[in-house]
């Protein structure tokens, strides 16, 4: 379970935030500028709120009041970005090993070949990252963001390259095998298809602030109404 | 030709670059990557050789490390010999006066690497020296090779700090900027133009190393092996 209660203000935007999240596979929906990115940099540790706590499973990763703010590193999280940043000097699978140092070699090497396999891209393996596609990228940094089996997995749009039926098959994969391994999904996405299609709880942004929090056919059935519509229409 | 003071000025130029890079490298990733308040002033600190006259500099030095202060005395003590016009203490003198010729092209290497990949490796768990020996300074290789030769070179041609600091004992702190001020001193322009040319054509042919980027000498982009996240 992640808790948080933030507060940030960057120029003329403010993100103030408090939630708790206890569902296996959350969908954070807004629009752009709602504060998601902003959101998820924040959990991860990768910017500083101005005040504020995290925890995670109870554990507290940040608390401005005491001066608390764990590394990235040290929280147990993955993230995914939209944009890939795979390590170009590095192959596929180092990159996949790079946050398994605490592995035997061996171990890594399995841990990496199960990783490309649950995202379909196994036969990258040897590959360079300038030799990929956006959507074979996506699906590395994924399975480079899985693979220490951290406690929470944040995804910024990390499926943004791929066409929408391979999306929605690696989304329904990857929420089984998540499931399974008990590993808190976090997902950003302002498309709401992928909201619906995954059947979680909705957190709906706006203007920095948590509008709304519930099963996604609740918070997102005026999206959903609009979608219809629109599908009726053509 | 001074082939003493060649081989002197080499030697000096090889180590100061070593000693540089060891300091340059941990600094610039400090400068490049933190969040101290204290970066503008260490910048500031670090740039000053740039702007202060080389005899100045070297003056400062031959005071600070002469026998009128505690820290002459103290490091007199632990060589044996006072550091002022010694090698070592050219030494010294070479890494403060060409230092800014170290970090700033490492600074800019290090801040050119793209954030996200840095935000990457943070969040895969690297602390603060493995980012830097898996991911700046394979990506920033070129930087550092920039940093090296323009360390070299700067150290081979000084000439105010080498003669307030190390005065011109042959052997020891007489180097070939020396050798030519004191050829050209003497009307041996024949023996100034050899000097001279010696250190224009080095010059030339290691600047030429860096305006070629040698793309075997840094991590190129086909991806290969080296420098692996976890050897």
């Amino acid at each position: 379970m992640i808790e948080f209660q933030l507060k940030v203000r960057r120029g003329s935007f403010q993100l103030e935030m408090e939630c708790s999240l206890a569902t296996p596979w959350t969908v954070v929906f807004g629009p752009s500028g709602a504060g998601k990115s902003t959101l998820l940099r924040l959990i991860a540790g990768l910017d500083l709120p101005d005040s504020g706590r995290i925890a995670l499973d109870g554990r507290y990763l940040a608390d401005t009041e005491i001066g608390l703010h764990l590394r990235p590193g040290k929280r147990s999280i993955g993230f995914v970005a939209q944009r890939p940043a795979l390590f170009p000097h590095l192959s596929v699978s180092t990159n996949i090993a790079y946050g398994l140092i605490s592995l035997t070699r061996s171990a890594q090497q399995e841990r990496v070949s199960a990783m490309l396999d649950l995202v379909g891209a196994g036969h990258l393996i040897d590959r360079s990252p300038h030799s990929l596609s956006g959507g074979e990228a996506q699906r590395v940094s994924l399975a480079r963001a899985m693979a220490p089996m951290p406690r929470l997995l944040l995804l910024d749009e990390p499926l943004s390259a791929l066409d929408a039926g391979a999306r929605d098959q690696l989304l329904m994969r990857l929420q089984a095998w998540l499931s399974e391994q008990k590993i808190q999904t976090i997902l950003v996405t302002h498309d709401a298809a992928d909201a619906l299609a995954t059947e979680a709880e909705v957190a709906m942004l706006s203007e920095g602030k948590l509008t709304a929090l519930g099963p996604a056919n609740e918070v997102l059935a005026a999206e959903r109404n609009r979608l219809l519509a629109r599908l009726k229409g053509v | 030709m001074d082939w003493q003071a060649f081989a002197l000025t080499l030697k000096l130029s090889a180590i100061t670059t070593a000693i540089l890079l060891c300091i340059a490298v941990p600094l610039a990733a400090w400068l490049a990557l933190g969040r101290s308040r204290l970066r503008a002033l260490a910048e500031a600190i670090t740039g000053l050789p740039l702007v202060l006259p080389p005899t100045v500099l070297g003056f400062y030095l031959l005071v600070l490390l002469g026998p009128r202060t505690g820290l002459g005395r103290a490091i007199a003590s632990l060589l044996g010999h006072p550091l002022a016009f010694s090698f070592a203490g050219l030494v010294a003198g070479s890494v403060i006066y060409s230092f800014p010729f170290a970090v700033q092209p490492i600074i800019a290497g290090f801040a050119s690497v793209d954030s996200s990949l840095i935000d990457a490796a943070r969040l895969l768990g690297a602390g603060p020296f493995r980012l830097v020996r898996t991911i700046l300074v394979p990506l920033a290789g070129r930087s550092l090779l920039a940093a090296a030769i323009l360390s070299f070179l700067h150290t081979m041609g000084e000439f105010g700090v080498v003669l307030m600091l190390g005065g011109d004992i042959p052997g020891s702190t007489r180097t070939l900027s020396l050798v030519l001020f004191n050829q050209v001193e003497n009307f041996d322009y024949t023996a100034a133009n050899r000097t001279a040319a010696v250190l224009l054509v080095f010059c030339v042919l290691a600047l030429v190393l860096v305006y070629a980027r040698p793309r075997n000498l840094v991590a190129g982009p086909d991806g290969d092996r080296r420098g692996a996240a976890n050897d």
